[in-house]
């Protein structure tokens, strides 16, 4: 049957959205916040940045492209953790991966001494940063301790806007989350769509193929797959009401990443012959949702 | 990678406040807007690209032809055009006023 075509609310409903995934990292994390509370730590002014990127060539940016803020979400205290996607990518070194990895550390210690503060991660990476290889994995497994010792006390959201996505150690950082929220736009995936292309072969996956790359790393098929709990639209304020309906669920009985048997059953039934489809995939990973 | 550094004494009018645009994303750039010390205006700029030290001279001859904040700017850039570079700084200017 055919859809009924869109009547003009509906025209003028997405012509007054708020496009989220446009705004840079800063901007993202003031428009979540209640106004009047963005407050940020070691902001661009503090100079805390990448010691190793000018001796490369490369220009560092002021906040290493990692935006702290605190402040109020729906009148909840909140930690907003904002990775800045067109500064290298989004990539997290030694700095970016200190600031996140301390922000987690100090909302812990508040939630243990029963001041709860409840972190959203705007995760808008492609993960560890090359050119500082060994640091930037120290640091990504620092985040991924931190996330651990903060999940048990206090839910974490994890968003994945788009349009870089989430890959690599971060996207590890987000399969540890309480909860993951996308946009259709969002991507998430270990190894990126160019990383497979370059190691396995254009005949494994052509990196270039959008629909390709989407259907398997796109926010609405991991959405079906049941790595992503909430798929909502590109729209500052329904996701920040998103976020707060995330947190309002509590801590998960059972995190997703604990969840190991089952998924060791199902990558086993899968077998590694020959290409498995976008839906196969969604197909077999369906019965994995969240309650 | 480049370092570059401009002076303009002549700029001296007060600027309590300061302001953060942009990013180093491709084609863009970053800037730091802050009151400075006595002597004028004073710019840093960090660039990817080398060899347009003219062309920055240019922008920020311009920008200070109708500015006359006391402010110390960084620009950290990556390639960025004389365009860009002239709004991100109107837009840094504009950023000042609450």
């Amino acid at each position: 049957m055919n859809e009924p075509l869109p009547d003009e609310n509906v025209h003028r409903r997405w012509l007054a959205r708020a496009s989220f995934v446009e705004l840079n990292a800063r901007d993202r994390a003031r428009a979540l916040l209640d106004p009047g509370t963005f407050r940020e730590l070691l902001g661009p002014f503090d100079r805390v940045r990448s010691p190793w990127l000018p001796p490369q060539g490369i220009v560092a940016q002021s906040d290493d492209g990692t935006v702290i803020a605190r402040g109020r979400l729906a009148g909840s205290a909140a930690l907003v953790i904002a990775i800045e996607g067109a500064f290298q990518g989004g990539s997290i070194g030694e700095v970016g991966a200190a600031k996140i990895a301390a922000a987690l550390d100090l909302a812990l210690t508040d939630c243990q001494r029963g001041r709860l503060i409840y972190p959203v991660l705007i995760l808008e990476t492609g993960g560890v940063r090359l050119q500082e290889a060994n640091l930037g994995l120290a640091g990504v497994a620092e985040i991924h301790a931190a996330l651990l010792a903060l999940r048990a006390h206090v839910p974490v959201v994890a968003v994945v806007a788009g349009l870089i996505g989430c890959f690599g150690g971060m996207a590890i950082a987000a399969g540890l989350c309480s909860w993951v929220i996308a946009t259709r736009q969002g991507r998430l995936g270990l190894n990126g769509p160019e990383v497979i292309e370059e190691e396995a072969g254009l005949a494994e996956f052509d990196a270039r193929d959008r629909q390709l790359v989407w259907s398997v790393t796109g926010g609405a098929s991991r959405r079906a797959s049941g790595f992503v709990d909430e798929l909502v639209e590109d729209d500052c304020e329904p996701i920040a009401k998103m976020i707060g309906r995330a947190w309002a669920r509590g801590v998960p009985r059972i995190h997703a990443s604990e969840r190991v048997a089952p998924m060791q059953h199902l990558v086993a039934s899968l077998g590694a012959q020959g290409i498995i489809d976008p839906n196969a995939i969604r197909t077999a990973l369906g019965d994995r949702s969240i309650p | 990678m480049e370092t570059l550094s401009f002076h303009y004494p002549e700029a001296l009018l007060p600027v309590a406040r300061r302001a953060q645009v942009g990013v180093v994303g491709s084609g863009d750039l970053e800037i730091l807007l802050e009151p400075s010390g006595p002597g004028g205006a004073r710019v840093m700029v960090s660039t990817a690209v080398e060899g347009h030290g003219e062309v920055w001279r240019a922008v920020l001859d311009r920008f200070f032809s109708r500015y006359q904040g006391a402010v110390a700017i960084e620009i950290n850039d990556n390639g960025a055009t004389p365009g860009v570079v002239a709004l991100r700084l109107a837009q840094a200017v504009e950023r000042l006023t609450p």
